[in-house]
């Protein structure tokens, strides 16, 4: 009886306890991603750090976001082809000539495809290069001062959109042109775009200690859009591919004309082929005109050079260095995996997904089995080339990315999905959906011989119902996938600034490690700086009034300035002379025409300010820098332009 | 008495790592300051853990009316402190050399010893009257004025030895690798002594 009794208590207890369970697992709520703990895998706890950074493109923004994974929190916007108030970036006197142009200064830019530097087909993060797509340009950002330190126009160029991907050494970045255009730019019929035009491919080289960029060579195509493109790694190192559509070559209603053709081409650029061609004398140099700015750490400021000619190489002229992979229906990404072998082709248009072979395509260059040329460059046999076929994954294959493992990812815009599928057997083996129609996704490690095939997120053109309704005008949305596992699982939605395209990501470690906390003050070298107290004065020119002023918490030096006339050209050349992270200062002045400044710890920028009315008027600390940020103030007194008020300055005490 | 004497020459010459670590070392943490600044203390001059430290601990400072962080040349402590501590060492060094030739006795080891603790505690006492000066002798106009209870200004004296809250900062001060150094070193010529008067008993009871 007693031993019943107690096992009875014993039952009792056990079933209260499941049931105890059953009310946890119901108070955790019925959401899958609780019960699935998938939200722990993007947790970040506060104070702890994301694995990874994620550069994203900002699209019609013109600038690059730096997002942390898999949290998806935005740490920094970095102002790249933008004018960008909140700094001062493209008004500053020092960050004008950063967006200067043939054209002049361009206030915006599209930027599109960034991609990290490599060493040895692995990302390095020295720099991420981005492209401008619409005044094509290539900017180069530093991953120790997340600035923008070059940026470099392309000549010959239009639509600047097969761009910026990096060889495996980071030997070249290259620029392929989404519109071809009359080489020289000339006044024609546009009718006479077929057998006229011409389309760029542009291969920038990279100094290996500085960045520098430098236009090595043109390659003149004939008149297709060269929409994106891929550098061969491994054993394909030395090729690029480009994809084409429009092989049609309308210059008017393109999405009808430009789609006739059952195939277009990928285009197979030997330009280790090339670069021996031009190291030996080859090409020639043609008249251009376009822009190279360079902005130096230790002045703090751009300079801007024009540059006059461009080599450039007709393709025709170097045997065995181009040639035409046949891919149906207008391909658009051009992704090559990481082994270097398969060439993928995403044909936007097509049911199916082709994939080439790069040991194939050797094969049939060496027997010469060629199905025709196009203006000269051979045009090999579809089927000579191709590897495999993955049969209807999805409808409108954009962009394909790898994890390392043997397997890859396709985006596909119209059935908005990413579908997961195995190289070599060209099986598909998952598909998750995305909310919506998806453009660019990447793996961390992206293009590159090594991907971090941990997370992959994909980024959407199209929002909707994703998030809390904003009006007409949404930020776009990206979801983050966990691709370590067979299937796909979702773990995160989140919303990125502009319009994303392609993002470039990594494990953090490197970048980490090497971010930069302030300017030396000891290594600043603007002609304007003033590094102490007593540095600060104020300096007539004519109607030109300089003003070397300093910042620290909790004044500006000097704060009282007098005999400034209206008609003047007043600079204030602002040093910030902290020395401790994190702590910037802001200036602005009232009633200028132009942004506020954000000078960072040791930098100096400057900002024009041209007074239009006689008065007496503040300046002010823009960042609350202290507990007596709201006494960061001065005046400055503005008298008539026949006065004869003379320039003086002071601090602390009251001007004489 | 060999070895006692050796361990007395090893004592004093540990006293040389003042020259190259810092003595003391003091950390100040506060919310916006998750790396906390720092101060060593030389011999010879105050030096920033990082950089910048000496100048940001200033430019907070200036809020409380504090003075700047002394320069070497503004106090007379850091031209004699290292003459003082070279001469102990060599002082050290030559009665462990005389005491090996047994042309001194054991008993001068414990000299030594009294007069490096006497000079030690002059030397903190010193130190430690710097520390109220410099938290305490504030700048009448400062910018931010706190009291005590009583209506006294608030010191923002660092703890000589230890752990102490100064509004916002959380204050750490601690002996450094010199200082430990010089502790072991003068802890060696303790055992010195101890040694040479254990050899010097048994020589005279066999």
């Amino acid at each position: 009886m007693k031993n019943i009794l107690t096992s009875s208590i014993a039952m009792l207890v056990i079933l209260l306890g499941f049931t105890g369970c059953n009310n946890g697992n119901q108070s955790g709520g019925k959401s899958g991603a609780l019960s699935n703990n998938i939200a722990e895998k993007v947790y970040v706890a506060p104070g702890e750090y994301d694995s990874h950074y994620a550069f994203i493109s900002g699209g019609y923004s013109g600038n690059i976001t730096v997002y942390g994974l898999p949290s998806g929190r935005m740490f920094k916007e970095i102002p790249v082809f933008s004018q960008f108030a909140t700094s001062g970036y493209g008004y500053s006197e020092e960050t004008k000539p950063m967006l200067n142009t043939s054209h002049g200064f361009v206030p915006w830019g599209d930027s599109h495809h960034p991609d990290i530097s490599q060493s040895k087909g692995e990302l390095d993060g020295r720099w991420v290069f981005i492209n401008e797509n619409n005044t094509p340009r290539i900017a180069r950002i530093s991953l120790t001062t997340f600035e923008t330190e070059e940026i470099i126009e392309v000549p010959n160029s239009a639509g600047n959109h097969s761009s910026s991907f990096v060889t495996e050494n980071t030997e070249y970045v290259v620029a392929g042109t989404r519109f071809s255009v009359p080489i020289p730019q000339r006044d024609m019929p546009i009718k006479d775009y077929k057998g006229n035009f011409q389309g760029a491919l542009s291969f920038i080289s990279v100094a290996p200690e500085t960045g520098n960029m430098d236009i090595k060579f043109q390659v003149l195509m004939p008149g297709f859009n060269y929409d994106l493109s891929h550098p061969g790694r491994g054993k394909s190192h030395g090729w690029f591919f480009f994809t084409t559509y429009n092989t049609e070559e309308a210059s008017t209603l393109l999405e009808v004309n430009a789609s006739q053709n059952d195939k277009d081409f990928i285009a197979a650029v030997n330009w280790k082929k090339i670069e021996e061609y031009v190291n030996n004398g080859g090409g020639k140099m043609m008249p251009a005109n376009y822009a190279h700015n360079l902005y130096d750490e230790h002045t703090h400021t751009a300079t801007s050079t024009i540059k006059k000619e461009v080599r450039v190489v007709n393709p025709i002229d170097v045997p065995g260095a181009v040639y035409f992979i046949p891919t149906p229906k207008s391909p658009h990404g051009c992704d090559v995996d990481p082994s270097g072998e398969y060439i993928v082709g995403n044909g936007k248009l097509s049911a199916n997904l082709t994939v080439h072979s790069f040991t194939k395509m050797l094969d049939a260059i060496e027997k010469e089995k060629f199905a025709g040329e196009a203006y000269g460059i051979p045009i090999l046999n579809f089927e000579d080339v191709l590897a495999g076929v993955v049969e209807q994954p999805g409808l409108g294959p954009l962009h394909t990315e790898f994890d390392g493992k043997g397997n890859a990812y396709t985006t596909f815009f119209i059935s908005s999905e990413v579908v997961k599928w195995k190289i070599g057997t060209w099986e598909v083996i998952d598909r998750k959906p995305t909310y919506y129609s998806v453009g660019h996704l990447t793996i961390p490690g992206g293009n590159s011989g090594k991907p971090q095939g941990k997370y992959m997120f994909a980024m959407n053109k199209i929002t909707k119902d994703r998030y809390l309704p904003t009006g007409p005008e949404m930020e776009h949305s990206a979801q983050l996938y966990d691709i370590s596992g067979d299937k796909m699982e979702l773990l995160l939605d989140f919303p990125t600034h502009g319009e994303p395209h392609y993002a470039a990501a990594m494990e953090a470690s490197i970048i980490k490690e090497q971010s930069q906390k302030i300017y030396k003050l000891a290594d600043n070298k603007h002609p304007y700086a003033a590094k102490s107290d007593a540095d600060t004065k104020v300096v007539r020119d004519g109607n030109e009034v300089h003003i070397y002023m300093t910042t620290i918490r909790s004044h500006f030096s000097p704060d009282n300035i007098e005999g400034v006339k209206v008609g003047d050209k007043v600079y204030f050349h602002v040093t910030n002379l902290e020395q401790d992270f994190d702590v910037p200062h802001g200036f602005a002045v009232l009633g200028q025409n132009n942004s506020e400044l954000l000078i960072m710890p040791g930098q100096t920028k400057s900002s024009v300010w041209e007074p239009k009315q006689v008065g007496v008027w503040p300046f002010y600390c823009t960042d609350f820098c202290s507990a007596l940020h709201q006494e960061m103030q001065g005046y400055i007194r503005v008298s008539a332009a026949d006065s004869d008020v003379p320039i003086k300055w002071s601090l602390g005490e009251d001007i004489e | 008495m060999k070895k006692a004497s050796i361990i007395m020459i090893i004592g004093s010459l540990l006293l040389l790592g003042l020259f190259k670590f810092p003595l003391w070392n003091i950390m100040l943490g506060a919310p916006q300051y998750p790396d906390p600044l720092g101060m060593n203390i030389h011999i010879d001059g105050i030096k920033g853990v990082s950089e910048f430290d000496l100048q940001n601990i200033d430019g907070l400072n200036h809020y409380i009316g504090m003075k700047t962080i002394p320069k070497a040349e503004e106090m007379w402590e850091f031209s004699v402190f290292p003459k003082v501590i070279l001469g102990m060492a060599l002082l050290g060094v030559i009665i462990g050399l005389l005491g090996y030739l047994n042309k001194v006795s054991y008993k001068y080891f414990l000299g030594w010893f009294v007069l490096m603790s006497v000079l030690g505690i002059l030397g903190m006492y010193d130190f430690n009257n710097w520390l109220a000066d410099y938290g305490g002798n504030l700048d009448p106009h400062a910018i931010i004025k706190v009291t005590n209870p009583d209506g006294s200004p608030m010191s923002y004296k660092p703890p000589l030895i230890g752990f102490k809250k100064l509004l916002n900062f959380d204050v750490t001060s601690l002996p450094h690798t010199g200082g430990y150094l010089m502790f072991i070193g003068m802890s060696f010529t303790l055992i010195a002594f101890w040694l040479g008067r254990k050899m010097s008993l048994k020589k005279t009871t066999s």
